[in-house]
């Protein structure tokens, strides 16, 4: 059953004297019920803006998001009524107030989920002492740091949990100990996952399904497994081809050629073309507006 | 370093620097002063029973004034006016134009335009006098001085936090707290006022010594206190109608000197303690 479904969606970021950035530019995405979507790209791609969009964090300038049914509506002013939408930021630096005991920082979650349990229980949950219901963030490392910011998005008992690039500011031993835990209390309580990540070997882990985005457009999508072993679009295969893997032979992972173009003027036709491998005459032209796999070569029937 | 007593060395690092010291234990002497005044005037402030005009020496240490009254019980009254006036002034400036800042650092839009439009319309004028226009208009009275402070005082705050609450506001934990639910004036109070309070407390201390200058300024012009209280401001403006009797006007000037620089070292000490780039040098350098 569907609990996020994105369609279309533009969001523009608007800085006056400067032409307009969309950064994501008609995307379409859904999230059911007790399912991890993995979201990956590039830095740049718009894949946190699409998140923010979903909190309301960052107003629509078209297409719509539907949860649960209800259209999101941008966050205003008025308090948030809202709160099945709860997001792990990516700076576990930021994303706790500096001035308020862990404890109490969970317990707003609480308040607004009105789920059981008392802070410590939910510190536990994350796998930290009940102690540190006392303490405040700077006595606590990145990556304890990052289990409150999950204890205090969970204690709100939301339908669906958003993790824009949670693990990317962790120790390399901490990311994938944070990415399964978030999967596996998302997955318990039967809220949707959407994991944002530019490490397509972590989200690979912990995805049901996964997302690839490229310069604000949705380039792939399908089953971890499906992607993970036979990716479609060639951006997709650049991507999974750039991890290095320890196989002992001394391959070197493949980079990939030039640099993520300007959002705010994108190249004509297939996003990608310009750094394909495989492009042709008509991926200048015309916009694979089509998926699973958004590229000329598997398009649906050639015009 | 051995000899020093544990209370001292406890003492955070910023606090035992000679500036600090000294800025600490003069505003510590005054505010003493302030409270016993009673019991330290040899005199009583307002009586005139002293030869008029008299010099500095033994019964009148700091001389009297052209009415007999002894100058030293007048400035250890004085404090009593000055001090709390001050402390009132600084305070309301705090909470007008620390609240009016975050509002518009806050809410931005038009509520940002016009509070800054108006914070520049202060700025605009030199402070005093702006400060001698609305005393003037006001009448002058103590009460009003306070006043005529405060219509040019709040705008720097106003504009402090505006700027701390601006860059506070987009802060991840903000975000997540209004995507818990939190009502504006809730995360206002928990997620940023407590996070610019300690900038705006050094420009506080800071803008103390401004604050007493202005109002002794305005005593001075004879827009604050009336004749009989002793107020520094103007017992220095009756010093100086007597110029060859040089103690009339130096002791009240001394006071506000040393009022102000220690409130000056003070807020130094403080900005210091709290900006974490200068923290290191200073636990080199510490006492």
């Amino acid at each position: 059953m569907t609990l996020l479904s994105i369609d279309d969606l533009v969001v523009e970021h608007r800085t006056p004297g400067r032409p307009t950035v969309r950064a994501v530019a008609g995307v379409g995405l859904t999230v059911a019920k007790g399912e991890v979507v993995g979201l990956v790209g590039e830095s740049g791609c718009g894949k946190s803006t699409l998140a923010r969009a979903v909190c309301g964090l960052h107003p629509a300038a078209g297409g719509s998001i539907t949860f649960d049914g209800r259209a999101v509506t941008p966050l205003g002013l008025r308090r948030r009524t809202l709160t099945g939408i709860q997001m792990v930021f990516q700076d576990p630096y930021s994303s706790l107030n500096p001035r308020r005991r862990a404890g109490d920082q969970i317990a707003d979650g609480l308040r607004a989920g009105g789920g059981p349990g008392t802070p410590a229980d939910l510190l536990e949950r994350v796998g930290l002492p009940r102690d540190f219901a006392a303490r405040h963030p700077h006595e606590l490392s990145g990556g304890q740091r990052q289990r409150v910011a999950i204890a205090r998005a969970l204690a709100a008992s939301p339908r669906l949990l958003i993790g824009d690039e949670p693990i990317s500011s962790l120790d390399a031993s901490a990311q994938s100990q944070v990415a399964t835990l978030m999967r596996d209390l998302a997955v318990d309580s039967g809220a949707g996952l959407l994991f944002i990540s530019h490490d397509l070997s972590v989200v690979r882990l912990i995805a049901d399904r996964i997302a690839v985005m490229y310069l604000g457009k949705m380039v792939e999508v399908g089953a971890t497994e499906t992607v993970w072993n036979d990716p479609q679009h060639p951006y997709t295969q650049a991507l999974l081809s750039a991890i290095p893997h320890p196989d002992a032979l001394g391959n070197l992972p493949a980079e990939l050629p030039g640099d993520v173009p300007d959002p705010a003027d994108p190249p004509s036709g297939c996003r990608f073309h310009a750094r394909c491998p495989h492009a042709m005459d008509v991926c200048g032209v015309r916009e694979p507006d089509f998926g699973p796999a958004a590229c000329w070569l598997h398009a649906p029937a050639l015009p | 370093m051995r000899r020093l007593p544990q209370a001292w060395r406890r003492l955070p690092e910023a606090w035992r620097r000679p500036l600090a010291v000294t800025g600490g234990i003069m505003a510590l002497a005054w505010v003493v002063i302030a409270l016993a005044a009673p019991l330290l005037a040899p005199h009583d402030p307002l009586a005139q029973d002293l030869p008029r005009l008299a010099g500095p020496g033994p019964g009148h240490w700091f001389g009297t004034d052209q009415l007999g009254r002894d100058i030293l019980s007048r400035v250890v009254y004085g404090a009593r006016v000055s001090l709390p006036l001050t402390l009132l002034l600084v305070a309301l400036s705090v909470l007008i134009g620390g609240l009016l800042g975050a509002i518009a650092g806050y809410f931005g839009r038009w509520a940002d335009e016009a509070i800054m439009r108006l914070a520049d319309l202060v700025f605009a004028f030199p402070t005093i006098i702006l400060a001698m226009v609305v005393a003037a208009a006001l009448g002058p009275s103590l009460g009003n001085a306070v006043l005529a402070v405060l219509v040019v005082a709040w705008a720097s705050y106003a504009r402090v936090s505006r700027g701390l609450v601006l860059a506070v506001r987009g802060q991840e934990y903000v975000l997540s707290g209004r995507l818990l639910g939190f009502s504006t004036w809730r995360s206002l109070r928990v997620d940023v006022l407590p996070n610019v309070t300690g900038p705006i407390l050094v420009l506080a201390t800071l803008d103390m010594g401004t604050a007493l200058l202005l109002l002794s300024g305005l005593s001075f012009l004879g827009l604050g206190a009336k004749p009989p209280s002793a107020e520094w401001g103007a017992m220095v403006a009756s010093g100086v109608e007597v110029f060859d009797s040089w103690w009339v006007a130096t002791f009240p000037g001394l006071a506000i000197l040393t009022v102000v620089l220690a409130f000056n070292f003070l807020g130094d000490t403080l900005r210091d303690a709290l900006d974490p780039r200068t923290a290191r040098a200073i636990k080199e350098r510490a006492l």
